[in-house]
């Protein structure tokens, strides 16, 4: 049994893989369905259902899709230089923050369309320079970023839970570790009235057009693919890799600080302790998901959330455990990785 | 060396059949091969024509799809190299096995006790070590760390990791390709030693003086067929070079041809290293334009230093890089790219291409930031791809569609894209470094060709290479490196060859270490 | 203030940090066989998780202490194998993978703990491992006994066999193993495996030993830092022990500092205080000197 590259892959078999994955994770996952002593078939039509079962769910999909688009860029965009950038849950949480910082009061008198892209930058601003500090350390003491981007994960939550205590309390939170609401100019608008679908949904859908225009017409987007593919001969052709590096680590950076923002400033309205229950990791899996192609990244975060939002539903219906849903998104990405495999690979005797 | 009277007993080796196929590559194509008793056989053939793939099925690397092997009489169970190393066949690589940070002892002693033992027997293995160091020749020291060795002794570890099996046949694969003419004599000497005590060899080759120096008999490879096999008494160069080829090449001839200005120069050029160690020191080398200088020397000496500060990778700590009147030491890769120069590095794989991309990919990625191929930061492809086009059809690359990934180009297509990309704008310098490394004689003569056409063009042309043939054949002028530094061959003293080349090789004429002034 | 310099002296803060230092020396021992191998092990946290619930479980339902011990250890061994699998012969990216045995690892250890206790709110307890009855910094319970027997135990493997040569090599130059006739894929999975399999006892002294019980979250970023740790221990087992106990020890002295000092300073700056001091440890290693050569490299056989 040898694995023999393919001339080329068909793009039927790139859409092909993906999901194969999920099928096969979800097949795997009925095992644990089962076992909990679910009817497996409806669990599977209550967890669609509640996914994408009326226009509510919908919504609901696509506002747990906003965060997702938004990590899941930024781990693409990272792995795809081969920067492994697995802190973007500690980035999310920074971004939040500093749209906390500018969005509770301290900046008054701006209109919506001043307000609202002050708060994406300085939150893509601090989500950025939180991740410079392991980027430096990789580019010049060769320190490896995957150690200490998930550390950094531990040390800001513990430090936005200081702030939550402490300086950023909401006085008015009865108690509460939360911080003051967002000001009015400051949120993102509902697209749906009732809904909690806001705004945030289309920029992340724009970075994502945006990204996939950098990465296939830019120069930067080339280096970049370079870079990762294969440094030795970027840097031979004269690719300055440390730069292109250091590049690509502030915009993944600022993408995962964007998600902070767009959860403060759209769907919750503060920032709380609880504000992201792993959206960081979860972009991991979107970006692998979709191959690290930025549009990819979509159609894997609205599958992701969907599995996560449908999982919220077959719980209550059916019974079974949340985490089934962090099951399936975790054999998922293992499924992935092996159907990238058979894409590039073929099996021979 | 005089020829040896093999034993026409039993074979110890019998190869029948052996077929292997690479996708649609058939690399061995039913070659049947006989090992005699104390014989030395050479295996030659050209780059790519199938000897190190036989071998690695010998040995158990790869599995042949059709065919068998026998050795000392029995069947030898296929792709198990457990199983042929206790049938006592050893193998020497053409790239090392060894693990730089573990000792020589180490090295040695790996596998050779069983996994599940509490213990390990390094005293009698060290005396083991010892003895048959001394037995044939071959000095090592057992605690020695391998990553600090020469090129020279690894080998010596590498053969000694077979002799402590107590191997009975033993595999070279270009065992000369990176020694100097002097290890070469002294290797040949203990394969000598090794046939007196009985062992059996097949060493691969691709040079044919040293298969009729060494061999007892020739078995030649082309395209994965055995194209003939003839005792080497019998044989001569021009019957061996017609099997290897089966057919003629031509040979590009070098004209006469007066250069022009100097194009290129280094002026005292010095590069440091760890603890103030020099790895280039006070290089000082002019090219004029229309001429090829031949850099020759063992791998390690700092070719690849010098290469990299030509091509733009490395700044000098002191002197300057010249070309024509400006100095370029700082210009960068892409710098010098603008400025007209064109370079082939050494691993194609790893620095030339970038092989996941498609062809147009990676052939703009010198120069994707300037016109044609880019303007205001958004890339333009179509530009991309009619220089691949272009690129493709003037250089003889087979590709099977143009936008292929390149890792899937062979080897000599591969050479031939980058020789094309450093070519096609008509550089006035280029650094070719070992641009004819693994490929077989076609492409080989192709890239020679397309070089001295460059030259008669008016490039100047630094070629850096370990085949010395290639050297004398192509240069004008003949520089040596040693221990970072650099000496021109100078015609004056003599005649230029290979001899004395493998003296300077080794250090002769290179004054005494230089101390900071 | 001279209080917390006495505060090192004392039996009982050794005793703590002994205590605190056991998953670290667990964990870190399993990676570093894992990364000698040449395989970059980042399901350590998610397969802590996964020993400490299931040696857990397994008391609760009814098996000896050392039966959980056993437990976990298979539990370990089994997602070595799908991370060995993954990463040795099919050669598949060594970070990815090792995210996804950590995600796998944790959700199915949380489903599974839903699953049997679908609405208990305070987590169910078991009696756990007790201190021996043994002098001073002797009264540790056995699993502390265990890790640093296993420390010199992996030591003697790694330096003075046949097989822990094999391994080191096999970090090293897959090919130089392969020419000798031992079959990589095997031995690298094989380390995978025997490493996993410390990683999740370093979970289960958590559930059995330091505590009774199984909570979310128990884990918290230990796996990480005894990645961390494997760098600072240059990849020896020796100065690994050393290391996790120095860390363990920091770790003893801020929680006590925390109790000293108390309300002037929030206590999340102390909780802070090990993840930075890793991130500091790693710092301090940037050399890497003694990084096995042909880490994260996959090998395909027949390629060279």
């Amino acid at each position: 049994m040898r694995l023999e590259p393919r001339l080329t892959v068909p793009w039927t078999l790139s859409v092909a893989a993906p999901a194969g994955a999920i099928v096969v994770s979800l097949g795997l996952c009925a095992i644990l369905i089962a076992w909990a002593g679910a009817p497996v078939l409806r669990a599977y039509g209550q967890m669609f259902q509640g996914a994408a079962g009326s226009l509510f769910a919908l919504t609901e999909t696509l506002a747990r899709a906003t965060p997702l688009i938004f990590t899941g860029l930024a781990a693409a965009i990272a792995f795809r230089a081969r920067f492994w950038n697995i802190g973007a849950e500690g980035q999310l949480y920074l971004g939040a923050v500093a749209a906390t910082v500018l969005g509770t009061g301290a900046i008054g008198g701006l209109s919506p369309w001043a307000m609202i892209p002050l708060l994406m930058i300085g939150g893509a601003l601090a989500g950025a320079l939180l991740l410079m500090g392991p980027t430096i350390l990789k580019l010049r003491l060769g320190v490896d970023e995957v150690v200490t981007t998930l550390l950094l994960n531990f040390i800001v939550i513990l430090f936005v839970g200081l702030l939550l205590e402490g300086p950023l309390k909401d006085p008015m939170g009865l108690g509460w570790p939360q911080a003051e609401p967002i000001v009015a100019e400051g949120e993102l608008p509902k697209l749906f009235a009732g809904m909690r679908l806001h705004l945030g949904f289309v920029i992340a859908v724009g970075f994502a057009v945006v990204l996939w225009f950098v990465d296939r017409r830019t120069t930067f987007g080339y280096a970049a693919r370079a870079v990762g593919l294969n440094p030795q001969a970027a840097a031979y052709a004269g690719i300055g890799v440390r730069g292109v590096m250091f590049r690509v680590a502030l915009i993944s950076g600022g993408l995962a600080g964007l998600a902070g923002v767009s959860e403060v400033a759209g769907l919750k309205g503060n920032l709380t302790l609880d504000l992201s229950p792993g959206f960081g990791y979860s972009g991991i899996v979107v970006a692998m998901l979709a191959q690290l192609h930025p549009l990819g990244v979509v159609a894997a975060a609205l599958f992701v959330a969907g599995i996560f939002v449908g999982a919220d539903a077959m719980s209550r219906a059916a019974g079974v455990p949340t985490y089934i849903a962090d099951v399936i998104v975790a054999s998922s990405l293992l499924c992935m990785l092996v159907a990238l495999l058979l894409t590039r690979y073929r099996l021979r005797r | 060396m005089s020829p040896r009277p093999s034993a026409q007993a039993e074979p110890v080796l019998r190869l029948r059949g052996i077929t292997k196929r690479f996708g649609s590559l058939t690399a061995n194509d039913a070659i049947d091969l006989d090992l005699h008793r104390g014989e030395v056989v050479a295996l030659l053939g050209e780059n790519g024509a199938g000897k190190s793939t036989l071998m690695s099925i010998l040995f158990g690397h790869y599995v042949a799809d059709e065919g068998s092997v026998e050795a000392f009489g029995q069947p030898l169970p296929p792709g198990d190299p457990a199983a042929a190393l206790a049938r006592g066949i050893g193998m020497v690589h053409q790239h090392f096995t060894l693990a730089d940070n573990l000792s020589v002892l180490d090295n040695v002693m790996l596998g050779t006790e069983s996994l599940w033992s509490w213990r390990s027997g390094r005293r009698a293995g060290r005396a083991k070590l010892q003895q048959l160091s001394a037995a044939f020749g071959l000095q090592v020291h057992p605690e020695a760390r391998v990553g600090d060795l020469s090129v020279g002794e690894r080998q010596r570890v590498e053969i000694l990791k077979a002799l402590y099996r107590d191997a009975r046949i033993l595999i070279l694969d270009e065992p000369t390709a990176v020694l100097t003419p002097q290890e070469s004599a002294s290797l040949r000497a203990t394969l000598g030693r090794l046939v007196a005590e009985g062992l059996s060899i097949i060493f691969i080759s691709h040079k044919l003086d040293e298969v009729l120096e060494i061999g007892d008999r020739v078995v030649v490879l082309r395209g994965g067929k055995v194209a003939g096999q003839v005792a080497v008494a019998q044989a001569d160069r021009a019957m061996l070079a017609g099997m290897m080829v089966g057919r003629t090449v031509e040979q590009p001839e070098r004209r006469p041809h007066s250069p022009g200005a100097v194009a290129v120069a280094l002026d005292a050029v010095t590069v440091l290293g760890e603890a103030g160690r020099r790895r280039l020191d006070e290089v000082t080398l002019s090219i004029r334009a229309g001429e090829i200088v031949g850099l020759a020397g063992v791998s390690g000496n700092g070719q690849s230093i010098l290469s990299d500060l030509l091509a733009g990778l490395v700044r000098p700590d002191a002197g300057h890089y010249r070309l024509g009147d400006e100095d370029v030491s700082r210009a960068g890769a892409r710098g010098l790219v603008a400025r007209g120069v064109g370079r082939i590095p050494e691993d194609r794989q790893t620095s030339g291409v970038i092989g996941d991309m498609t062809i147009p990919e990676t052939l703009i990625a010198e120069d994707f930031r300037a016109r044609p191929f880019s303007r205001w930061g958004v890339i333009d492809w179509r530009a991309a791809r009619d220089f691949a086009g272009r690129i493709i059809r003037d250089f003889d690359v087979r590709a099977e569609r143009p936008d292929l990934n390149a890792r899937l180009l062979s080897g000599g297509n591969m050479q031939k894209l980058i020789l094309g990309r450093a070519l096609a704008r008509g550089p006035r310098f280029v650094l070719a470094n070992q641009p004819t490394r693994g490929l077989d004689v076609g492409a080989s003569a192709y890239v020679h060709q397309r070089l001295l056409a460059a030259r008669e063009e008016g490039a100047a042309i630094l070629l850096i290479s370990e085949d010395l043939d290639e050297v004398l054949r192509l240069s004008d002028r003949v520089a040596v490196m040693f221990r970072g530094r650099l000496q021109l061959a100078d015609p004056a003293a003599g005649p230029v060859t290979v001899e004395r080349l493998g003296l300077m090789m080794a250090g002769q004429g290179f004054a005494e270490a230089h101390h900071a002034a | 203030m001279v209080d917390w310099l006495d505060m090192l002296v004392t039996a009982s803060f050794w005793l703590a940090a002994l205590r605190i230092a056991t998953p670290l020396i667990f964990g870190t021992l399993g990676e570093l066989i894992c990364e000698r191998a040449g395989v970059l092990n980042l399901g350590i946290e998610g397969i802590m998780v996964a020993g400490a619930f299931s040696g857990w479980l397994a008391v609760y339902l009814g098996a000896p202490l050392w039966g959980g011990i056993l437990v976990a250890m298979a539990v370990g061994a089994a997602f070595g194998l799908l991370h060995g699998v993954l990463t040795v012969p099919l050669g598949l990216s060594q970070h990815v993978a090792g995210i996804g045995v950590t995600l796998l690892g944790t959700s199915l250890s949380y489903y599974f703990y839903r699953m049997v206790f679908p609405t208990v709110t305070e987590p169910p307890r078991i009696t756990p491992f007790q201190p021996l009855d043994l002098p001073g910094l002797l009264a540790q319970t056995p699993m502390t006994y265990l890790a640093f027997i296993l420390v010199a135990l992996t030591a003697y493997v790694l330096y003075r066999t046949p097989l822990g040569l094999a391994v080191r090599m096999v970090g090293e130059n897959p090919a130089a193993v392969e020419a000798q006739g031992i079959d990589v894929t095997r031995l690298r999975i094989g380390a995978v495996m025997v490493g996993s399999s410390l990683m999740a006892l370093g979970g289960a002294f958590l559930t059995l030993s330091a505590f009774n019980a199984f909570y979310f979250n128990m884990i918290n970023g230990r796996g990480w830092i005894c990645i961390a740790l494997v760098v600072f221990a240059s990849w020896r087992p020796g100065k690994a022990l050393l290391g996790a106990v120095l860390f363990a020890a920091f770790d003893a002295f801020q929680l006590r500092l925390q109790q000293l000092i108390g309300g002037a300073v929030p206590y999340q700056i102390f909780l802070m205080a090990p993840y930075v001091l890793s991130i500091l440890a790693l710092i301090v290693m940037s050399r890497r000197a003694g990084v096995p050569r042909a880490l994260m490299i996959p090998y395909r056989k027949g390629e060279r």
